[in-house]
């Protein structure tokens, strides 16, 4: 137990020695959190329309009116030049285009179904997808105006209608924020836990000075424990920076228990650093562990539902997601902090956490070896 | 010239030689690709959806019956009362409850209106807003089935849409043009930024220095390597992209192949000024990891928008190369436009490789300790 105080000792003195790490442990999740969770965000607002309306009516300008009403959609250009319009989709200037064919008032005055083309900017598939709703809804809103306006009011009471409301538990008004915070705190963790730790032992290899422990009598285990401890207690030390944060700047809401947050993001810490003391043991450069972690790193947390649902994954992808260690902590921290989720809730989450963490650090003690 | 040639050669023996760098240099472009285009999707399939059915009556199962029929749905229980709402939702199963009201057949028939709410997760914005919308969705067809003789002569607008550049809405449209950027920031300012700081960490700079190859030389010598290599990776995920998902360049290849050229000059003159300012490798590291690849990520528009971020960000990240790159390469690959629709992103990707040059050079000095 001595051996392991001493060997952590002299972890925290190396690291608050290098002026720069020291530095950056808590400047860069700081900085990070402060620019990113703002920025990532999939809501779309402002979509700026072309329209072309080649029918001049009451009835279309009505429509264009809903238009510019609504708070998803801009009126930026009015043509009447079919190329023009293209061309604005085409340069990104517009992201839809509107085109109101004439004869549109007549068929609507006429009691007919009227057309109307719309064209969306959908490279981005989201994006894309949320114009094309918000377009529906805007239409759907203009017909049944045109419908209630121009049936008797008598009549109209008579047709049966299924009503319906819509609520959002937890997240009321859908500010992205809340969603983003939890999972960028998972990220920043991880990266804190995985670069730092792992080119750490990669550096004592390289410079050598590895060889110097591995003369004394401190054991495999001592050795990983010692170099484990002071990262899990920075992680930890940063997850509360960034709670803290979130709290005094984004008001993110806290509706779990604290102890729960950090016990998972304790077992998700060691799980971390275990796979990276173990990759460390394979890489004998800084540059070579860099990328292995770099390539975990990013299979991680590409696959980890952080940016899109996890149900939408395919299956396969979804079992891999069992030894995914962020996926994990990600919906953890997302029942715990937003949904208040108790233990018994999230004890799935937990019990696989750390089981990973028991593979990966016997990984790494059994992969380190003593002999150069 | 001579001396130049051998330099290189050397630089390219440090490469392979490392073969496990050189190939996770490989696998990190093609696992992203296959990743981005058969793991990350944004379509709701089988959410959890559970029902809390206060009037347990013929129409409210034949409006269940609808939902669960849809496919976009799965049933994860039916509810007693409004107390177990919160519980399946800590749980973490389910997405959206739906709550029947009490007597909702009865009303529907007597008063011609009846309520049905509709309670997400809002912890998800995204899964909730999709699903509270499908439900919704599915939930006025039937309405329609069931006023179908009344409305069907009523004047409605239909729209038609088309959905331009990628009309079955997949995702690795938006992704292969930010997985390049991603790819040429990793290898060319990272890998470069981190081999030269390494020979100043070990002291082997100093032999360079005291060698009779002039400084421009060893730099060039260091980069001509890395800008190849990154050449042939974008090569790779351009015919990965090709085969795999059928993604072909629809504007002029070589249009395509001279600005990602002139994006690895780019991307190569940063990494050296990183280099410049960095003394060890784990800081250059840092610098590149977190100061470039995250906001690249996050703040070139790869992921999410820039448009619908606040205004500051879209000052901030019009000082980031990735902004521009991938408005060219989408404008090239995806719309088929030409040149005369990128000219102005190119001049700023030029203008910003001239800078980081001029500090570069500015910077770089021939003794390693003053």
């Amino acid at each position: 137990m001595r051996t392991i105080l001493f060997l952590i000792r002299k972890e925290f003195l190396q690291i608050s020695r290098n002026k720069f790490i020291s530095k950056a442990i808590f400047a860069v999740p700081l900085i990070q959190l402060l620019v990113l969770v703002p920025a990532v965000t999939f809501e779309v607002k402002h979509i700026d329309l072309c329209v072309m309306d080649f029918d001049m009516s009451a009835e279309s300008r009505d429509l264009i009116g809903r238009f510019e009403g609504s708070p998803f959609f801009g009126v930026k250009y009015t043509t009447w030049s079919e190329d023009e319009a293209e061309s604005l989709l085409y340069s990104g200037k517009c992201n839809a285009v509107i085109n109101i064919p004439s004869g549109f008032g007549r068929d609507l005055a006429r009691g007919n179904p009227a057309k109307l083309f719309a064209g969306i900017d959908a490279i981005n598939a989201m994006k894309g997808q949320l114009a094309w709703a918000y377009l529906n809804g805007v239409i759907s809103n203009f017909n049944e105006s045109i419908i209630s306006s121009g049936m008797q009011q008598a009549k109209a009471s008579v047709i049966p209608r299924t009503e319906v409301r819509n609520r959002y538990w937890y997240n009321e008004m859908l500010n992205y924020k809340y969603y983003m915070l939890p999972g960028i705190l998972v990220i920043l963790v991880t990266a804190i836990g995985f670069m730092l730790a792992g080119l750490n032992l990669v550096r004592e290899k390289e410079i050598g000075t590895i060889e110097q422990i591995n003369v004394t009598p401190v054991r495999k285990s001592q050795f990983i424990i010692a170099k484990m401890v002071p990262f899990l207690i920075i992680g930890l030390a940063d997850l509360a920076l960034g709670l803290t944060l979130g709290k005094i700047l984004f008001n993110i809401p806290f509706e779990g228990s604290l102890l729960l947050l950090f016990l998972g993001a304790a077992i998700f810490l060691v799980a971390v650093l275990g796979l990276a003391l173990f990759i460390s043991a394979f890489s004998s450069t800084q540059q070579q562990y860099m990328f292995v972690a770099f390539f975990f790193m990013i299979v991680f947390i590409l696959m980890s539902g952080i940016f899109t649902p996890f149900e939408s994954m395919p299956l396969w992808a979804q079992k891999f997601d069992l030894i995914n260690p962020v996926a994990h902590l990600i919906k953890f921290n997302r029942m715990v902090m937003l949904k208040g989720s108790g233990i018994d809730d999230v004890s799935k989450e937990l019990l696989l956490l750390s089981a990973i963490a028991i593979l990966f650090t016997t990984f790494a003690v059994r992969r380190y070896r003593k002999t150069a | 010239m001579k001396r130049f040639l051998g330099f290189v050669k050397k630089e390219f023996l440090h490469i392979f030689r490392d073969y496990r760098t050189l190939i996770i240099l490989f696998g990190i472009p093609a696992a992203q690709i296959l990743i981005f285009g058969f793991v990350v999707s944004t379509d709701i399939k089988d959410a959890g959806l559970a029902i809390l059915d206060l009037s347990k009556d013929e129409t409210t199962r034949k409006i269940s019956g609808k939902i669960y029929s849809s496919g976009f749905f799965r049933n994860t229980g039916t509810l007693n009362g409004y107390n177990d709402i919160g519980q399946v939702f800590r749980q973490g199963r389910t997405k959206a409850v739906l709550i029947f009201e009490s007597g909702f057949g009865d009303k529907l028939i007597k008063e011609g209106r009846a309520t049905v709410s509709i309670v997400a997760d809002g912890s998800e914005p995204n899964v909730a807003t999709l699903v509270s919308n499908y439900a919704s969705a599915i939930i006025s067809d039937f309405n329609r089935e069931m006023n179908l003789s009344l409305l069907s002569s009523s004047p409605v607008v239909q729209p038609e849409v088309r959905m331009y550049f990628n009309p079955s809405l997949k995702s690795h449209f938006m992704f292969v043009p930010g997985v390049i950027t991603l790819i040429m920031i990793l290898i060319c300012a990272l890998m470069t930024s981190v081999t030269i700081t390494r020979e100043k960490e070990f002291g082997t700079m100093e032999v360079l220095l005291v060698s009779p190859l002039r400084p421009i030389q060893i730099i060039l010598g260091k980069v001509t390597p890395y800008f190849l290599l990154s050449f042939i990776n974008i090569i790779t995920i351009l015919v990965l992209s090709w085969l795999v998902f059928g993604l072909p360049v629809k504007g002029s290849l070589v249009l395509l192949l001279v600005e990602t050229m002139l994006y690895i000059m780019m991307s190569l003159t940063l990494g050296i000024l990183i280099s410049t300012v960095s003394k060890t490798m784990q800081q250059a590291i840092f610098i590149s990891a977190i100061g470039l690849l995250l906001p690249t990520i996050l703040l070139s528009g790869f992921i999410f928008p820039i448009e619908n971020m606040p205004k500051i960000y879209d000052y901030v990240s019009s000082i980031m190369p990735p902004r521009y790159f991938i408005v060219i390469i989408k404008n090239i690959m995806i719309k088929g436009t030409g040149f005369q629709f990128v000219w102005k992103e190119t001049l700023v990707i030029a203008l910003m490789t001239i800078l980081f040059t001029v500090i570069s050079v500015k910077k770089f000095s021939l003794r390693l300790q003053q």
